[in-house]
């Protein structure tokens, strides 16, 4: 393992340092020495012309099903997956079975992380004790252990009180809540969209209001606590104006969106094929260009995944009986490109701040940036890089993708992660 | 006549029926003229026509029904079919035997048709995406419940000769009723103005959307249709509590005797079955001489034969 790695003559994208220009990186001991012109030797040179060189991408939504479902995915699988698509570190949900509620738990995904030796692998812990939404799980146990949040996903915290009293508890240990915006009362036994799709494909639906009342009634509890929140998978435009007006009222809150809800509308559910049965649900074109504009007005903090992968055997249930989900991790960085850049959303460097600064800003650690003494994670990227997006290849364990066959562009090329090599080499 | 000569032209090539919204009218139409050439096949003696010999129908049953598996049974040993019975009351689970486990299993027996109901709408497209016989849907979840479609078509064509111009009220709980779904739509094809009727909270998300009129008020439609089709309340499928009480919901959206008499007097009376009686309707009404509910149930077995013997036929023609 050579101790010195030299990229030299990409275009070096550092958002949180606003740097965006030709030039050099230098990582030496696993950290990064130098950026800028730099004429030296070193054990490994890469040559990054025509490339974008940048912090690793950080993905705080990824579902990797261990413990419990290591037929779907394993922390090694997804890990693979992970670096492979020019991720650094992901956060694992813990909606796992059993979930993860306390520091063993947090301690076992860490250590499987470290084995796999691909991206740094984080975890956030359950809110509630069996993620009932009844009793608080031990958040602060679970955050010495190295939690970076906490969060019931998969479902939100129903009682009003319990969300209270978790907002609360968390300033003690001056972590986050992140939340799955869905009030069940309203989404009840839905499985799409609730709109003319579900009316006419005799589907039970989920109402926008679902998020949106959960999301409204968190956003009184953040006024009162001023504790920080973060909204997870919005997918609706009634929830992209609450976020801009919690965001006018300053409230440290912040909201992520995924690449489905970006990409496609409800209209996709038509033929009942259940790659496109995901939770939040797919939405209307106009939710779909709200959400664009959110982004484009810098409302959106992070770009995740919502990696979910599933069983073929359980894909092919009836829709109504099939699980939630989309495994799209290994495309997602091109997915991001054909929703936001290609259409001028937004460009490199922000698309790039969505996936480094931003989210480690979140989840609270001193990553996503390329400043001199700094871990040494860093992503080349080819960016006219074209592809076909093929599942059979991935090396998620889950083919539950309904971008297979897509062209897109723009491709990891180099994952390094702590000053190794991980991907690429 | 007019109507026997389209027979001759048509060539049904589908050897599924999924639902009748991908339907055009001329092939509903199809449908119900060749129901009326089997319909004189119950009348005979020897009620029992050659067309399915040497075929085998699996009635694949995943809900409670009683006349409508029956009546499939009866429509294909009419046509000289086997019937196999396949009951199962329980839906498919992660763990365990698939509905496409089961329907391989199925057709690996040999069997040409399979005939499914089922609580999860979209079961008979998937399943006739995955197995090479024919897939006839007996029922969905809430999307479509097809044969019961054509059967209200072709009893009120019979009727009145044509749906042209006719209007039709379609009473009760839309949001969770297949056969609301599936009247709609062959009903707004073959040229009727449907109106649903329902207090607001049994109707689905953007009905608005739906080729139809919306009322909240029996009262108000009552004595401006040719039709009125009475949706059987299930409580099994009812969310929540959706109207107060079967007291209030009956007083709002009930087919009394004293509505009846603001009814055109040769109004139609139709409902799905089975009835609750006094709930959608009195009994005097049910019973009364405006109800062609029996007729439904008979016609039901022509168009459900119809069905059969045009699926078959098609799949036949594929094979060469």
């Amino acid at each position: 393992m050579s101790s010195e790695i030299l990229i030299k003559n990409g275009r070096v994208i550092d958002p949180a340092n606003s740097r965006d220009e030709k030039c050099d990186v230098l990582i030496s001991d696993g950290k990064i020495a130098e950026v800028g012109r730099i004429d030296k030797n070193a054990d490994t040179i890469i040559d990054a012309a025509g490339k974008l060189v940048t912090p690793g991408l950080i993905d705080i939504h990824v579902h990797f099903r261990e413990p419990g479902d290591e037929e779907e995915e394993t922390i090694a699988s997804g890990s693979a997956a992970a670096v492979a698509a020019g991720y650094t570190s992901v956060v694992c949900m813990p909606n796992t079975n059993p979930p993860i509620q306390s520091e063993t738990d947090v301690e076992y995904i860490h250590r499987k992380g470290r084995q796999a030796r691909k991206t740094h692998v984080y975890t956030m812990g359950s809110i509630t004790r069996n993620r009932e939404g009844v009793e608080l799980a031990e958040m602060g146990f679970m955050t010495e252990a190295g939690a970076v949040g906490f969060t019931d996903d998969g479902s939100g915290v129903q009682d009003p009180a319990v969300m209270l009293r978790a907002l609360k508890y968390a300033a003690m240990f001056n972590t986050f809540i992140a939340q799955h915006c869905q009030d069940d009362s309203f989404a009840r036994d839905g499985v799409m969209n609730a709109g003319y799709n579900s009316t006419v494909l005799g589907l039970p639906g989920i109402d926008p209001l679902a998020e949106e009342a959960m999301l409204w009634r968190d956003i009184q509890l953040v006024k009162k606590t001023k504790v920080r929140y973060h909204a997870q998978h919005i997918s609706t435009a009634g929830s992209v104006e609450l976020i801009r007006q919690a965001k006018k009222m300053s409230l440290p809150i912040t909201c992520e969106v995924t690449p489905h809800h970006l990409l496609f509308t409800d209209d996709c559910c038509a033929d009942y094929d259940t790659n496109y049965k995901v939770n939040p649900p797919l939405r209307t074109a106009a939710d779909v260009e709200a959400l664009r504009q959110a982004v484009r007005e810098g409302l959106v903090d992070a770009l995740v995944s919502d990696h979910a992968p599933h069983l073929q055997s359980e894909k092919e249930l009836e829709f109504l009986a099939a699980p939630f989900g989309i495994a799209s991790l290994e495309c997602t960085l091109g997915l991001y490109v054909k929703a936001l850049i290609e259409p001028k959303i937004i460009d490199w460097p922000g698309l790039l701040r969505l996936l480094t600064v931003n989210p480690a800003r979140i989840i609270g650690v001193d990553k996503g940036t390329l400043s001199p003494g700094k871990q040494a994670d860093v992503t080349i990227i080819d960016p006219g890089a074209q592809y076909t997006v093929d599942t059979a290849a991935f090396y998620s364990k889950s083919r539950n993708c309904p971008y297979q066959g897509w062209k897109l562009k723009a491709k990891a090329e180099m994952t390094i992660v702590g000053g190794e090599i991980r991907f690429g080499a | 006549m007019a109507l026997k000569r389209k027979v001759k032209q048509f060539d049904w090539q589908s050897k599924h029926l999924l639902g009748l919204r991908d339907l055009s009218a001329e092939h509903i139409s199809f449908i119900l003229d060749t129901a009326e050439g089997f319909e004189q096949i119950s009348t005979r003696s020897v009620k029992k026509a050659p067309p399915l010999r040497g075929r085998v129908v699996v009635n694949l049953f995943f809900e409670d029904s009683t006349r409508t598996r029956n009546s499939f049974a009866l429509a294909a040993s009419r046509l000289s079919a086997d019937v196999i019975e396949f009951t199962q009351k329980t839906s498919s689970v992660s763990k365990g035997e698939t509905l496409l486990d089961t329907a391989r299993n199925l057709e690996s027996m040999g069997v040409d048709i399979v005939v499914i109901r089922h609580g999860a709408a979209g079961a008979p497209k998937l399943l006739s995406r995955s197995i090479n016989a024919c897939v006839v849907n007996a029922g969905d979840g809430y999307c479509e419940h097809p044969t019961q479609g054509l059967l209200d078509v072709y009893t009120i064509r019979k009727r009145r000769g044509t749906l042209e111009g006719l209007k039709i009220a379609i009473v009760g709980d839309i949001a969770h009723s297949r056969v609301a779904r599936s009247d709609m739509w062959a009903m707004t094809k073959l040229g009727a103005e449907v109106t649903f009727v329902a207090p607001p909270t049994l109707m689905p998300a953007e009905v608005e959307k739906l080729p139809v009129k919306i009322s909240y008020s029996l009262d108000e439609v009552i004595d401006k249709v040719d039709v009125v089709n009475m949706l059987r309340i299930q409580f099994e499928r009812l969310g929540g509590n959706p109207f107060p009480s079967v007291r209030e919901y009956s007083h709002y959206f009930g087919l009394t005797v004293e509505r009846m008499k603001r009814a055109k007097p040769d109004i139609l009376v139709m409902h799905p079955g089975p009835i609750n009686r006094g709930l959608e309707m009195e009994s005097e009404v049910a019973d009364g001489r405006n109800s062609v509910i029996l007729d439904q149930v008979r016609n039901g077995l022509a168009v459900r034969m119809a069905v059969l013997f045009l699926v078959n036929q098609a799949a036949a023609k594929q094979k060469i």
